[in-house]
């Protein structure tokens, strides 16, 4: 009886050893949770190549820890908040300890609070949420969460510079306001509502539109809508094939105004823009577009044009997120979330395109200058779709100037 | 008139001209949806008042035909593809009808509707594996991308006439074809009257076969002139394939007028929709009575009926379903 118990406790420190050795040498596995199929499935597909790509950079590099590699592995939400809590569970029961998000903040708002209670439940088998683009303000302020770190301007600091832009016009006097129906688009068009009342209270908003995501297969009616209202400029946070559409049935018809989006560039849609959104087409975001820049960032777009000829490096928060989160498990000298999260807080990462991010420690809202762009053929160091177009860097508001305030109140473990 | 007079509204700067303009865009815009939907619908609801089998794979077979299309565009330019696709997605449609569905068919059809759901998912991630999961730049030709005309400042591009024109070329064919030909009886007779008609010596699973094939293979030509319009990605069929069976029910299983004119009721029926930005809000304010932001329902007065638009035909379906089982000019009951 003794002997049996004693060979039984044995092999489970063998086993237990053994289970340790092998996670040392194993590699730091993150979960991608976001559209790999569907109408978003081009975007989804395109931002897991892009982690994918940082990832080898990292592990060509050495790793992390001296020596774990980094493995970046697509989960497939197709956009459906419900459809990511499945997957969240897949990946905790996995192991798995980091996941990144983007597309969707539908979806963020669903992970942040499954993830937050989870944590609290199961403190010993804890995940951190890295979200590198779902942009609803709300989610690093009322519903901030400690175990949650956004590395992309959020919607407020972007339009906070979009507008800038526009109140300089002087001859603006009407703006349209279109997104998709759900919490960015609507946080879009708050935003958009409350900058240019504070800025430009002259500029009419004679139309302020949401239309459903993803479902609407024809944008003419929407574009005859415009037109009929007699708007100088649009505003819109549409993104993937709603973005591609608007901008395709605004090219039919003829829409000759200027469009200020937050996603109007790559996975088709510049190529759809093409000449007709020359000068006219701007978008907000982060990193330098395609020129000017410098020879390391250059090289990035090359090689990765090289692995990947008919897709574009879009989304440079790809790489901040990857390297910050590599930097944090360095200096924590741990996997362990909490251990990682507190690494993070106030940590700041100099980007090889210049730019110098600091993760804020009281919302985790990375602080980051953010750029206008603009849709052009001239100037260009690269371009996007092949298409001989491309995003120019039109203004730059640094990382202090685009700065919004948070209401957060930051509970820690 | 008086009615609305009483709301507020953001004063665009011609407003009679602006209504005027939207009314005639949104009419147009209908016509290329409503026509489009047509396309679609009408092999549906021939294969459905043929067989009884609601095809869940047509609209797959719409994206293929796109997919095709986009493939034989790079090679040898638009026009041999808005040729050869069509008919290679009809072949595709026979064999699968020929080597699967006729093999299905004997266990009932509830194992018919599976297969065909089958078929839908082979589709799609077989056009995923083959072409990727990337926007396709499948465009409309050159000779077709200038605006036919310009009413307003707005443009209407000749693409869209085109799509027009073959989509009304189609309907008169094929009603020709199946109230005037000999073949077109013989498909008739097959409907109602199958043994029959195999009686007379006539090959009805041959004409089934047919059948199948000539409705994918126009669900195809929809894709393929769709294609450059809608945007050519894996997500095509999905978004079109909920609607074109509201079509056929609403239209009446069976028959190709009532398809007709309910892919134009619908398509118009969209495009309208979106152009109206009234709410029962505003409807109560012209009525005089008083709504507060703090009212329980005040989210669902707010709603305007172009935020709707999306589930009005759903909406109409389950009138029609309610009212008038038949469907618009159906014969039997759904």
């Amino acid at each position: 009886m003794i002997g049996r118990r004693t060979f039984g406790l044995a092999a489970a420190l063998a086993a237990g050893l053994a289970a340790t050795s092998a996670l040392a040498a194993d590699p730091v596995r993150i979960a991608f949770i976001d559209p790999l199929s569907g109408p978003f499935a081009a975007v989804g597909t395109s931002g897991l190549r892009q982690f994918q790509f940082t990832a080898d950079e990292i592990n060509k590099a050495g790793g992390v820890l001296g020596g774990r590699k980094l493995e970046v592995i697509g989960f497939d939400n197709k956009v459906s908040p419900a459809e990511s809590l499945i997957q969240l569970k897949r990946v905790i029961g996995e192991g798995i300890q980091f996941i990144v998000q983007g597309n969707s903040s539908g979806v963020a708002n669903a992970l942040i609070d499954a993830v937050a209670k989870h944590n609290e439940r199961e403190p010993d088998k804890r995940v951190l949420y890295l979200n590198y683009s779902a942009v609803d303000p709300s989610l690093t302020n009322e519903k901030c969460s400690y175990w949650h770190f956004r590395f992309d301007a959020n919607a407020d600091m972007k339009m906070n510079a979009l507008t800038d832009v526009i109140a300089n016009n002087k001859k603006m006097t009407s703006i349209y306001v279109i997104g998709q129906d759900y919490s960015f688009g609507k946080a879009v068009a708050e935003a958009a509502v409350r900058d240019l009342g504070l800025k430009r209270p002259d500029i009419k908003i004679v139309g302020n539109e949401l239309h459903p995501i993803g479902k609407v297969k024809d944008f003419s009616p929407y574009i005859a809508k415009i037109k009929a209202s007699g708007a100088q400029a649009v505003i819109t946070g549409n993104w993937g094939a709603d973005m591609l559409g608007l901008a395709k049935a605004a090219n039919d018809a003829g829409l000759d105004i200027p469009f200020y989006t937050y996603y109007a560039a790559g996975n088709g849609i510049t190529k759809a823009i093409g000449a007709g959104g020359v000068g006219k087409v701007r978008l907000v975001g982060e990193g330098p577009g395609n020129g000017p820049s410098n020879a390391a960032n250059l090289d990035i777009l090359k090689r990765y044009k090289k692995k990947w000829p008919d897709e574009d490096w879009t989304q440079p928060r790809t790489l901040t997120t990857l390297h910050m989160l590599a930097n944090a498990i360095n200096k924590a000298k741990s996997t362990e979330p909490a251990k990682v999260a507190a690494a993070l807080e106030g940590m700041t990462y100099t980007a090889p395109w210049g730019d110098i991010d600091t993760m804020r420690a009281s919302d985790h809202q990375l602080q980051m200058p953010v750029r206008i762009f603009v849709h052009t053929n001239k100037g260009l160091e690269t371009d996007l779709d092949n298409s001989g177009f491309g995003l120019v860097t039109e203004s730059t508001v640094s990382a202090h100037a685009a700065s919004t305030p948070t209401t957060c109140k930051m509970q820690r473990p | 008139m008086r009615l609305w007079a009483a709301v507020p509204r953001p004063a665009p700067s011609a407003p009679a001209r602006s209504v005027l303009e939207l009314t005639v865009f949104s009419l147009l815009n209908g016509l290329v949806y409503g026509l489009l939907l047509f396309m679609l619908s009408s092999g549906l609801t021939l294969i459905f008042s043929m067989m009884g089998v609601l095809n869940f794979a047509h609209a797959s077979f719409y994206m293929l035909g796109a997919y095709l299309a986009y493939s034989i565009s790079t090679k040898v330019g638009f026009w041999p593809g808005l040729l050869l696709a069509p008919p290679l997605v009809g072949v595709v449609g026979a064999l699968v009808e020929r080597y699967g569905l006729r093999h299905v068919h004997r266990y009932g059809h509830v194992a018919e509707l599976i297969f065909t759901f089958g078929v839908a998912f082979l589709i799609q991630e077989s056009v995923v594996l083959i072409w990727g999961k990337q926007t396709l730049d499948y465009r409309e030709p050159a000779i077709l991308s200038f605006p036919l005309f310009s009413l307003w400042g707005t443009d209407f591009p000749a693409y869209k006439a085109f799509m027009l024109a073959i989509s009304i070329g189609i309907f008169i064919a094929l009603f020709a074809v199946l109230t005037r030909s000999r073949v077109g009886l013989i498909i008739q007779a097959a409907i109602t009257h199958p043994n029959q008609v195999a009686m007379l010596g006539h090959n009805v699973p041959m004409v089934f076969t047919g059948v199948f094939g000539v409705g994918s293979a126009l669900a195809g030509l929809a894709g393929v002139i769709a294609g450059p319009v809608l945007t050519t990605f894996p997500g095509m069929a999905a978004v079109l394939g909920s609607i074109v069976f509201v079509v056929i029910v609403v239209g009446g299983l069976g028959s190709l007028a009532g398809a007709f004119i309910a892919s134009l009721l619908i398509g118009l029926l969209q495009t309208f929709a979106v152009a109206v930005d009234y709410s029962l809000k505003d409807l109560f304010a012209a009525l005089g009575i008083q709504t507060s932001r703090a009212s329980a329902l005040s989210d669902l007065y707010s709603v305007t009926v172009a935020q709707i638009g999306p589930i009005l035909p759903y909406l109409l379906l389950v009138l029609i379903l309610i009212f008038r089982p038949t469907g618009l000019l159906g014969k039997r009951e759904v």
